[in-house]
C-alpha cells in the first residue's frame, strides 16, 4: 500500500517525470480558452440582444436563425463542424485574395468556435435580462436626454447585470465543461493533457479523476466569485427574504 | 453538396441512429429512477443521506460529462479486469463495450441534473397537500407515491422536457469509446468519402428531428392535465 500512495505522489508530482505540471498546464490553458470565449461570446451576445430589440425584421430574422441553430445542435457537433467550417473558410478566403494558407492556431479557433457558441446562447440571457429592465427607467434616461451610449453604460448595463448574472453564471460553467469537447479537435487543454498523462503511464484511473477535480476546483472558485460578483452588482438593492 | 453517399451508408446511418436513441433512453430511464432518490434524500434526508446527495450532485455536475466518460471507460475499465473472476463472468461480453461505459456514465450525469431540477419541484409542492394527505391516514411512502412525486413531477415536467433534449445533445461524446452512435457514423462517412459538411448536416437534421419530437411528447404530457390560467 506505502508503496503505490508513493507512486500515486510520484506521477501526479508538478515536475517530470510526474505528470502534475503537464495537468496544471492543462488546467490553465482550459481557464485561458473558456475566459477568452466568454468575452468573445459576451461582445456578440451584447451585440445580439441589442440587434434583436432594435426593431429591425431582417436583423432580427437573421440572429434568431443564429440562436436558435446553435442551440438546437449538438455542442460536440458545432464545435468539429465550426473548426472545419471557420479554417476552411478561412483558407478559401486567403486563396481568393492569391495568399498563402495558414495552419490555424489551435487556440484560436477554440476560443473562436466556443466563443461564437456562446454569444447565441448570451444573447437570450441578455435580452430576457433587458426586457426585465423596468420601461420607466429607460424613458427617465431618454427623458434626461441620454444619447444611446451613454444610455447604454449609465442605466440598461447597471439595471441588466443583476437580472443576467445568474444565466451567465451558468453559461461560465457550461463553456469550462465545453471546452473539454475541444480536446476532440485536438488541441491540448486539460482534458487531452489528461488523456496523454493516462495513455503513457497506464494509470488512466488516477489521471481522469485528477482532472475531474481540477474542473470541480474551477466550478466551485467560479461560483465563490459569482456570488461576490453578484453581491456587488445587487448593492442597494433590498434584499429578497 | 453531395449526398449520394446515403444511399451506401444508410443501414450504418439507421444503425447509429438506433444506437443514439438507445443511450438517450437507457440514460433518461434509469438516471430519473436514481434521480429520484437523490432528490428524497436531499430534501427529507438524515444529515449524512443529505451530504452524501448533495457531493453527488455537485462532483457531476462540477466536471465534465466528457472526463466522466473517458474516467468510467479508460480508468474504470482498465480496473476491472484486475478483479478476480470478472473476465470468466457472464457480463464480460457486454463490460467490455463501450456502449455499456457510455450508457452508465450519461445515466449517472442525468441523474445529478435530473436530482436538482426534482429537488425544486419537490419543495415547490402545496405544504397544504401533503398536510391533506397526512390527514387522510396516508403512510409516508404512500404520500409520497399518491401525492408527493406525481405532483412534483407535474411541476418539473417543462424543466424535464429541457434536461432530455440537452442529454441528447450530450449523446455524440459516445463515438470518443468506440460507440458507433450516429454522430460516429458521420466521422465513419467524412474518413471514407472526404466530405466534411454533408454528414454533419444529415446528423444534426436527425437530432432537429428527435428534439421536436420530445417536444411534442411533452406538451402532449402537459395537456393531459388542464390548468387554469
Amino acid at each position: 500500500m506505502a508503496t503505490t500512495q508513493q507512486g500515486i505522489l510520484d506521477l501526479l508530482s508538478p515536475y517530470p517525470p510526474g505528470w502534475g505540471g503537464v495537468l496544471l498546464a492543462g488546467a490553465v490553458s482550459t481557464v485561458a480558452i473558456s475566459a477568452c470565449a466568454f468575452a468573445i461570446g459576451l461582445l456578440l451576445g451584447t451585440g445580439g440582444a441589442l440587434g434583436k430589440l432594435s426593431g429591425n425584421r431582417i436583423l432580427r430574422l437573421l440572429l434568431d436563425l443564429y440562436t436558435t441553430l446553435i442551440r438546437a445542435v449538438p455542442e460536440l457537433i458545432l464545435i468539429v463542424g465550426l473548426y472545419y467550417a471557420g479554417t476552411d473558410g478561412l483558407n478559401r478566403l486567403l486563396a481568393a485574395l492569391e495568399l498563402p494558407p495558414v495552419n490555424v492556431n489551435g487556440f484560436v479557433a477554440a476560443v473562436a468556435v466556443l466563443g461564437f457558441v456562446q454569444g447565441a446562447y448570451m444573447t437570450e440571457v441578455l435580452r430576457g435580462a433587458i426586457l426585465a429592465i423596468p420601461v420607466g427607467q429607460i424613458e427617465a434616461a431618454k427623458a434626461f436626454g441620454m444619447g444611446p451610449v451613454l444610455r447604454f453604460r449609465r442605466v440598461l448595463l447597471p439595471a441588466l447585470l443583476p437580472n443576467a448574472l445568474p444565466g451567465l453564471a451558468n453559461l461560465w460553467m457550461s463553456v469550462t465543461k465545453d471546452s473539454a469537447l475541444v480536446a476532440v479537435v485536438g488541441y491540448q487543454e486539460l482534458a487531452l493533457a489528461t488523456r496523454l498523462a493516462g495513455a503513457s503511464t497506464k494509470h488512466y484511473f488516477v489521471f481522469f479523476l485528477a482532472s475531474a477535480l481540477l474542473y470541480l476546483a474551477i466550478t466551485l472558485v467560479s461560483n465563490v466569485v459569482f456570488k461576490l460578483i453578484e453581491g456587488r452588482v445587487r448593492r442597494g438593492q433590498p434584499r429578497l427574504a | 453538396m453531395n449526398f449520394t453517399w446515403i444511399s451506401s451508408y444508410w443501414p450504418l446511418l439507421l444503425t447509429g441512429a438506433w444506437q443514439t436513441v438507445c443511450l438517450l433512453v437507457i440514460s433518461v430511464v434509469f438516471g430519473f429512477a436514481i434521480a429520484i432518490g437523490l432528490a428524497f434524500a436531499q430534501v427529507s434526508g438524515g444529515r449524512l443521506t443529505r451530504l452524501l446527495a448533495r457531493s453527488y450532485c455537485t462532483f457531476f455536475r462540477g466536471t465534465p460529462l466528457l472526463i466522466q466518460l473517458w474516467l468510467l471507460y479508460y480508468g474504470v475499465g482498465s480496473l476491472l479486469p484486475m478483479v478476480p473472476g470478472v473476465r470468466q463472468s457472464l457480463f464480460w461480453p457486454i463490460l467490455r463495450e463501450g456502449f455499456f461505459f457510455a450508457a452508465v456514465s450519461f445515466t449517472l450525469n442525468y441523474a445529478a441534473y435530473e436530482a436538482e431540477v426534482l429537488r425544486g419541484a419537490l419543495l415547490a409542492v402545496p405544504k397544504g397537500e401533503l398536510e391533506a394527505g397526512r390527514a387522510f391516514g396516508l403512510s409516508p411512502w404512500m404520500l409520497v407515491r399518491r401525492i408527493w412525486l406525481p405532483r412534483a413531477i407535474r411541476i418539473a415536467l417543462p424543466t424535464i422536457a429541457g434536461e432530455i433534449v440537452m442529454q441528447l445533445k450530450a449523446t455524440p461524446l459516445a463515438f470518443t469509446v468506440t460507440v458507433m452512435d450516429l454522430y460516429a457514423v458521420a466521422n465513419k462517412v467524412r474518413q471514407d468519402t472526404l466530405l466534411v459538411y454533408e454528414p454533419l448536416l444529415v446528423v444534426t437534421l436527425f437530432y432537429l428531428a428527435l428534439t421536436a419530437v420530445i417536444a411534442r411528447v411533452f406538451r402532449s404530457l402537459e395537456a393531459q392535465v388542464p390548468v387554469r390560467r
